[in-house]
Order: C-alpha cells, then structure tokens, then sequence
C-alpha cells in the first residue's frame, strides 16, 4: 500500500478509456455542473433520518460501554448515567476477564485476517491480473466457473467442507478457518476490472520487449499501478475475515482458537447457561473494541478504496 | 496439515516462446493457478461432496447406503423445510425491497449535490458494514430485550406501548431490520458508485433538452446503473436465502418463538450438527442452492432484459 497517492483518484486511462466510450471515474463529474446545484435542507433533513437510524445503535454501544451492568439496566439507554463512568474498568475487564481470554480471541481474529485475508487479496490479485492482461487456454472457463460460484450460496458448501476437513484432521485448527477464507470471487472480479483499466497494456508489451520477466513485470510495472485496487480488495477481504462467524462456528470447538465474534457470542450466551455469570458489560465493550479498528481502517483509507469501487463498478 | 501449502506463486515460469509474441500462451495459468486451485478446493471439492452425500444414507443397519434421490423425495416433502422457506420469502419480498429503496434514495440524494455535509453522510451510513454481524445482532438485541432495552425505555418515557420485538409476531421484523441496518449502506455506496460513473455528456443532454431532475433520474439514472440494481438484487436474494446469522444468534434472546428450523440454512446446520444427519442436510441444502441460482438467474435475465 505505498502507492502514490495520484493514482488512487486516478487510474491512468487505457487506450479504450480515452475514447470516450468508456465511462469516467470519478475525477469528470465536476464540469457537468456548471451552475452547482441548490443545496436543500429538506432533503439533507431526509437523508440525515437516515442517518439518524444508522448512528443510533452505535452511539448506543459507545454509551452502553461507560456503564456497568447495574447502570445499564437503570438508566436510559442513550444517555450517560447510572453510576461512575466506567468505561476504563470495562475495558481492563474485557481483557482480563477469565485470564485475558479475550486477548487471545484478538490475536486469532488478526492471525485469520493477516494469513486469510492477506492471502485472498494476493490471489485475487493474481488472478484478476491474470483474466485482465494475459490470453490462456480455459480462460472463459475459468471466468464462468468463478462467477457461477458467486451464486453457490455458502450453506451448501459448509456442511461437506466441515465434513471433508474433518477427515483431513483439519477442523479445530486455524487452517479450517483460513483456506476457505483465501477465496473471494469478488475480489477477483474487482481486480480483473481494475487490472484491465488500470494498465495499460503497451507498457506490458514495452517491459516485455525490453526483456523483463513476467514476475518481474508485474512486481516492479503493474503491482503499484494496481495499488488502489489492492487496497479495496484488502479492506473487504479484511472485513470478510474479521466479521466471520459462520465458519468459524461450524469448524472450531475449542475456545481458544476461537475469533472475536464467536468469543462475544459465547460471552452473551454464558448469561442464559445455568450458573453462568451475566457479563453483558464485557459483551458491549468487547464489540466496541472488535468494530473500532474496522471503522478506523474505511476512515483512513476511504480514498482507496472509494476509488477502487468506483472503478468496480464500471463493468457491471 | 500437508495439504496446506499454497500452490507455488512463484514457481518458474516457462519460457515465454521468443519469436512470436502469441499472447494466448500458458503464462496467465501462473497467475491465476494458485486462486483456481485453492477455490477447487474450498469450492468445487465441496460441491461434488455434498452431491456424493445427498444420495447415501447413513443407517445403523446397513451402515452407507445408495439411496438415489431419496433424501431429495424425503426433502420436498418436508414441511419444516417449506415453513422455512416461506419465512425467509415472507422476508426477501419485504426487507430487501425496502432495503435497497432506502439505499437507492440516499445515492440519488448523494449523488445530486443538493446535500449539506455529503461525504458525512455517505462514510457514516456506510459505517455498519464495518460492524460484523454478531455485534450487529447483538446491539439489536439488547435494545430489542427488556432488560436493558430501548424500547422498555421508550414505552416507559413516552407512555407508549410498543410491542416486543422479539414476539412471534414481530420476530422476523426484528430481524429484518438488523439486516437492514447491516447493508442498506452497502448497497447504498454501490448505487452510489455506479452514479459517479456516468458519462457527464449524458447530463450535458438532457440540461440542453431542458430536462427536470426527476426525469434525469427516471430517464438517465436509473437505466445507467441498471447493471448496479441487479447485481444488489441478487447479493440481497442470496443473502435472504442464506439468512442464519441474525436469528441463531438472536435466538438467545428469544428460544420459543426463533426455533432450529427457523431458516433453511439454520435448519440444514441443525440437521447436521444436532442431529448428525448429514446426508438429508445435503441434500436440503442442494435444493436451497438451486432455488437461489434459478432465481437469481431469472432475476437476471429480467433485470437485464428491460432495457434492451
């Protein structure tokens, strides 16, 4: 991701784009509006119902996250009060609670994100590039493959793979959660869009000519150019992986390879167990901190990967 | 664990062959060889597993048996899987809708300029995408609840008497709208998306022809990102179809009125790891991916033929 930041808003035009039968990105829009439109109360009233709606179950949490469970249950819920502000507590219980379980969770959900993740994006990439740039038997078949797969809804899929890694010994581990993360069909897709707009491919031809390798054409000419769309693909992939709860439920049993969604999930249902100790307090602080570093990462990286979608949706 | 190592990145790359620059040459498979054989794994192997188990039987006498399409006779005639079907139609039909209406008003709102605040607007109702599902259904959940809930608070503030959403009657509701919450800014970015890219010569005309703002919308717009609409109507199908997240967690909350059976895929995950009997599981579960990829298909077809 050390891309320069000028081609994050503006992937270089292919000789096709250039024509003008190809739509723009999102740099042309400026010049259609020559008299800029009225700004409207009523409607920015009407989309911030909207927003309203949006905000209000996480300003809920965040307040939620300041009081203890006794403040809970007394006062209103989006407002302050019911005793000291004990977010500070709340959140050293969270990682202390039941000999800092939660830490653990934590360091499982990045080791998922980083090899899982991580590893998508770089197939993706390699594959999108693939499909854009490169002309190879079963292509068109491999393509069709991918895209039917997208409608494969995942259920069907989950019962035989839990099935198929049981007998290879591989539930229970990290790595029945990992491999079936490392395929996004999405993220193939935006990366084959993004490729074929992205570079151009005379400058392919030219490295080729001048006797560069494949590996060392796409490493040094066509990865940077690709930077933004890398981006876009690391962040949904990201998001995929962190927000996972279905397959790690079907194929994890031990606590301690468990993510940070399936660890909450097991806090809030210790409530409804006999003897079990409610921690609904933990429960609201530990998905505070489980959404805090998504919602920073699409912040700070909202140039990226808003181009990147841009640049998706081209094709559709 | 063995099996694990990615298939080589780098493994060496044939000689390209010199002279003739014939760009239809096996080099691409370097590149998309390692994603093709990791998704045979995750994919297709599953596939055809699934298919191999929907047509034994594991008995107790007899251990695996051939049952041809039996689990698939057994399955059409089951009612737990129509009654969960039914539910999550009942749902497709009213939360996605709804769903992508809201989502489509906000990008046109977003996309018209007449907005204060804009891009707040646009990364803030995106933000929950960010938040997993487990979060999301939890923080419903206990405000739906009436132990700490907002809606107790409500009716205690204002005298009203809302009903529980976690009743038999609202249930679904409840969940539609966490789902809701969950994507309408999803889909929202990429309606949004898709308006950014049309070519600004198609506004030049139609400022020219002295058009209004809703016929620029009904008669530019839309059809523009037509491509976006369908491609958000059939991720919203299949997320319909595929619904277990939100109600097995929410199901905590509320044990009697969400049951084991409440979705197909919850029904298909309880067959299977409640009940141990994987082989009707698969077969159920065929069946909901067929369903889904023939509507999604047709709503394709559909979606892409009307402006033709």
């Amino acid at each position: 991701m050390t891309s320069p930041a000028s081609t994050a808003s503006r992937p270089p035009r292919t000789a096709a784009g250039a024509s003008g039968s190809a739509p723009r990105l999102r740099t042309s829009r400026k010049k259609h509006t020559p008299g800029r439109p009225r700004r409207s109360v009523l409607l920015t009233l009407l989309t911030g119902l909207v927003l309203i709606y949006t905000l209000i179950p996480l300003a809920w949490l965040l307040i939620s996250a300041t009081k203890t469970q006794e403040g809970m249950a007394s006062s209103f819920g989006l407002w302050f009060g019911g005793g000291h502000f004990a977010l500070w507590d709340n959140i050293k219980e969270t990682f202390t609670y039941d000999d800092g379980v939660f830490t653990r969770w934590l360091l499982n959900t990045l080791m998922y994100v980083v090899i899982g993740a991580g590893g998508a994006t770089f197939l993706a990439v390699l594959g999108g590039y693939a499909l854009a740039k490169f002309k190879f038997p079963g292509r068109n078949a491999v393509f069709a493959v991918v895209i039917g797969a997208v409608a494969v809804p995942g259920t069907a899929l989950a019962v035989p793979t839990f099935l198929m890694f049981s007998k290879m010994g591989l539930t229970n581990t990290p790595w029945a959660v990992i491999i079936p993360s490392l395929i996004s069909p999405f993220g193939l897709y935006l990366m084959w869009v993004f490729a074929t707009e992205a570079i151009p491919t005379e400058l392919l031809e030219a490295a080729r000519m001048d006797g560069a390798g494949e590996m060392r054409t796409f490493f040094t000419i066509s990865l940077p150019l690709l930077a933004p769309g890398i981006v876009t693909v690391l962040l949904f992939t990201t998001v995929a992986t962190w927000n996972n709860y279905f397959l790690p439920l079907i194929m994890l049993k031990d606590p301690d390879w468990y993510p940070l969604t399936l660890g909450l999930n097991a806090w809030n249902a210790q409530a409804a167990t006999a003897g079990g100790q409610p921690v609904f307090n933990l429960v609201i602080t530990g998905s505070v901190l489980t959404i805090l570093p998504l919602i920073a990462a699409f912040l700070l990286l909202q140039k990226y990967w808003q181009s990147g979608l841009a640049a998706g949706s081209v094709k559709e | 664990m063995t099996t694990l190592q990615p298939p080589a990145a780098a493994e060496p790359r044939p000689a390209p062959p010199p002279a003739k620059r014939d760009r239809r040459s096996w080099t691409g498979w370097g590149f998309i060889g390692p994603f093709v054989a990791v998704f045979a794994l995750v994919f297709l192997a599953p596939i055809v597993y699934s298919v191999y188990l929907s047509l034994y039987r594991n008995q107790l006498i007899g251990g695996n048996t051939f049952v041809g399409l039996d689990n698939y006779t057994q399955a059409l005639k089951d009612d737990q899987f129509w009654a969960s079907l039914g539910r999550v139609s009942l749902f497709l039909c009213v939360q996605v809708p709804i769903m992508l209406g809201i989502a489509l008003l906000v990008a046109l709102a977003l996309d018209s300029g007449r907005l204060y605040g804009k891009s707040f607007f646009r990364i803030s109702i995106f933000l929950p995408y960010a938040v997993p599902a487990v979060v999301a259904t939890l923080m419903w959940g206990f405000m739906y609840g009436n132990q700490f809930g907002l809606v107790g608070d409500l009716n205690d503030a204002l005298g009203t008497s809302l009903p529980d959403p976690l009743s038999a009657d609202w249930v679904l509701a409840s969940i539609g709208n966490i789902v809701t919450w969950e994507f309408m800014g999803y889909n929202m970015l990429i309606f949004y998306s898709a308006l950014r890219v049309i070519p600004s010569s198609l506004y030049e005309a139609a400022e020219i022809d002295g058009a209004g703002q809703v016929r620029v919308i009904t008669a530019i717009k839309l059809p523009a990102i037509r491509g976006a609409l369908v491609i958000a109507t059939i991720f919203s199908i299949i997320g319909s179809f595929q619904l277990f997240n939100e109600p097995s967690i929410l199901r905590n909350l509320a044990k009697n009125t969400i049951t084991t059976d409440y979705t197909p895929n919850f029904y298909t995950y309880a067959l299977s790891f409640n009940g141990q009997q994987h082989n009707y599981s698969a077969a159920v579960a065929i069946i909901m991916g067929l369903i889904t990829m023939v509507i999604a298909y047709v709503v394709q077809l559909r979606g892409m033929r009307k402006g033709a």
